[in-house]
């Protein structure tokens, strides 16, 4: 038996199908996970994503903590409720977790803190780091483990969800541009999300989300599970951690590269000599994505491998609802082009290899 | 609980063979097979005319989590196959036993059919797993 949310009985009674997940019992599906899929492409789906760890950051050195604890730089956010994706590493590069950073006050104040949004799986390891890192610095961290979360998602989830709080919490809503939460009558309402589709990530007082839930449902919005989540977020090019990266990879060797502040050049964060001189010698892996036209499913683990330049390994393949044909994210040399081959039940089968993402807004995109 | 028929046979790899009585079995995955499998999204069926013996691979079904192996339970010639499971795999989920039947074989040898499981046998079989 593992770690229940608070929305576990819930998930029984809507029939949700629940595994093992992280050490949390979660819902897998509550029927078909391509139903769901396709909810939260063309309506509206919510998950519950209690399971993940919020971290408060406050303190007088908050800011400086974090600009050396992750390799995005917090001081780039400008406006209060801004969110930034970043990676925590390790002193090798390696990625201990990708994680969201809210600046939950005006950029500057006096009792400027932050909010940390860090994956279930990783929890333990994470707050140990973090803790360790933080020696030295005028900084307190705060779990909030109180706290759940549900994250409603699909183009029409803000409409749905402001229409059904009203009030003030409607104001914030209509309010928030493209990755920005602000805290409205104790609970936190964020436009971000893990699908590829607008949004929101909503955390909410454990006693309060059962009922907010229900009433979710009463407004027409699809539970949806933990499948239609993995293929959400892989056709949106979003990687996940444990799949995708590892401790073991870099965020340039991870398409994460986007997320890693170089400048200013004198911002000392952990692992930054690593990322520097791969950068400068060049020639290390990418992660990209493959695209199979015709049948089959491509598969995490497989084998990728390319004429001429050597051998990759996908780190998370799909079939993709969206688009009717499979999709994956690989791991492979530096010198890969647009062609590949993917070994798949013995044989050696034909993928183009694209720039990911491969679905936004309900939408094919890549060439 | 999953849905398993009186009338047909069963083997313990979870495919079902309705006997026709005219010499020839329709061969499908069953209900409890393909809740496990969660949604399916391609079906990779034998060819015409191909001869198979009793655990031969006689196709793929691949869902959303994992490809599968068919196996072909008797021996037998495919004289059908269920081409509108390529544009509609997902009858595989939604009528197992019906519209989401897979293949019909010519048998060779009738005296397999002895072989296979009842409906009893393969509840009690799927219970064990």
């Amino acid at each position: 038996m593992g770690h229940k949310t608070p929305l576990y009985e819930l998930h029984e009674s809507m029939g949700g199908k629940l595994v093992d997940f992280g050490g949390w019992d979660m819902p897998l599906h509550y029927g078909s996970q391509l139903e769901e899929h396709n909810i939260v492409r063309q309506d509206a789906g919510m998950f519950d994503v209690s399971h993940m760890t919020i971290v408060d950051v406050s303190g007088q050195e908050a800011r400086k903590y974090l600009q050396y604890l992750v390799a995005n730089d917090v001081a780039r956010l400008e406006v209060q409720g801004k969110a930034l994706y970043t990676a925590m590493l390790n002193e090798q590069g390696g990625i201990i977790d990708d994680l969201i950073i809210y600046l939950m006050t005006e950029k500057g104040c006096s009792n400027e803190w932050y909010r940390l949004v860090v994956n279930c799986a990783t929890r333990e390891k994470d707050l140990a780091w973090m803790a360790d890192r933080a020696i030295g610095f005028d900084v307190t961290l705060n779990e909030q483990p109180e706290l759940a979360m549900v994250a409603v998602q699909g183009p029409k989830a803000r409409a749905k969800v402001a229409a059904l709080l009203g009030g003030s919490r409607e104001q914030t809503i209509n309010q928030l541009s493209v990755f920005q939460g602000f805290e409205s009558e104790g609970w936190f309402i964020a436009r971000t999300g893990y699908t590829g589709e607008d949004g929101l990530e909503i955390m909410v007082p454990e006693d309060e989300v059962a009922q907010f839930w229900s009433a979710l449902a009463e407004a027409g919005v699809a539970p949806c599970g933990l499948g239609a989540r993995d293929t959400l977020r892989l056709e949106a090019g979003m990687n996940l951690y444990g799949s995708d990266m590892t401790d073991s990879v870099t965020p340039l060797e991870s398409g994460i590269a986007w997320s890693v502040a170089f400048e200013p050049a004198d911002r000392q964060f952990v692992g930054r000599d690593v990322l520097d001189q791969q950068k400068a010698n060049g020639g290390y892996d990418k992660l990209v994505g493959l695209v199979l036209e015709t049948r089959g499913v491509l598969r995490g683990h497989q084998r990728v491998i390319v004429d001429g330049v050597g051998e990759g390994e996908i780190t998370s393949g799909t079939f993709s609802p969206t688009l009717g044909f499979s999709v994956a994210l690989a791991r492979v040399p530096a010198g890969t082009g647009a062609a590949a081959k993917v070994e798949m039940r013995g044989k050696e089968i034909d993928v183009r290899v694209v720039r990911p993402p491969f679905v936004r807004n309900g939408k094919k995109v890549f060439e | 609980m999953s849905n398993v028929p009186g009338e047909l046979k069963y083997v313990s790899s979870h495919e079902w063979i309705r006997v026709e009585g005219d010499g020839t079995v329709t061969i499908g995955v069953t209900d409890h097979a393909q809740e496990a499998l969660g949604d399916v999204v391609f079906v990779e069926l034998p060819d015409m005319d191909a001869d198979v013996s009793a655990g031969d691979d006689a196709g793929v079904v691949e869902s959303v989590k994992a490809a599968s192996d068919i196996y072909a339970p008797v021996s037998g010639v495919v004289i059908a196959v269920n081409e509108d499971l390529e544009d509609a795999p997902e009858m595989v989920n939604s009528d197992p036993y019906g519209d989401g039947w897979f293949f019909k074989l010519k048998l060779t040898d009738e005296s397999e059919l002895d072989d296979l499981l009842s409906a009893d046998e393969y509840s009690a079989a799927c219970e064990e797993e």
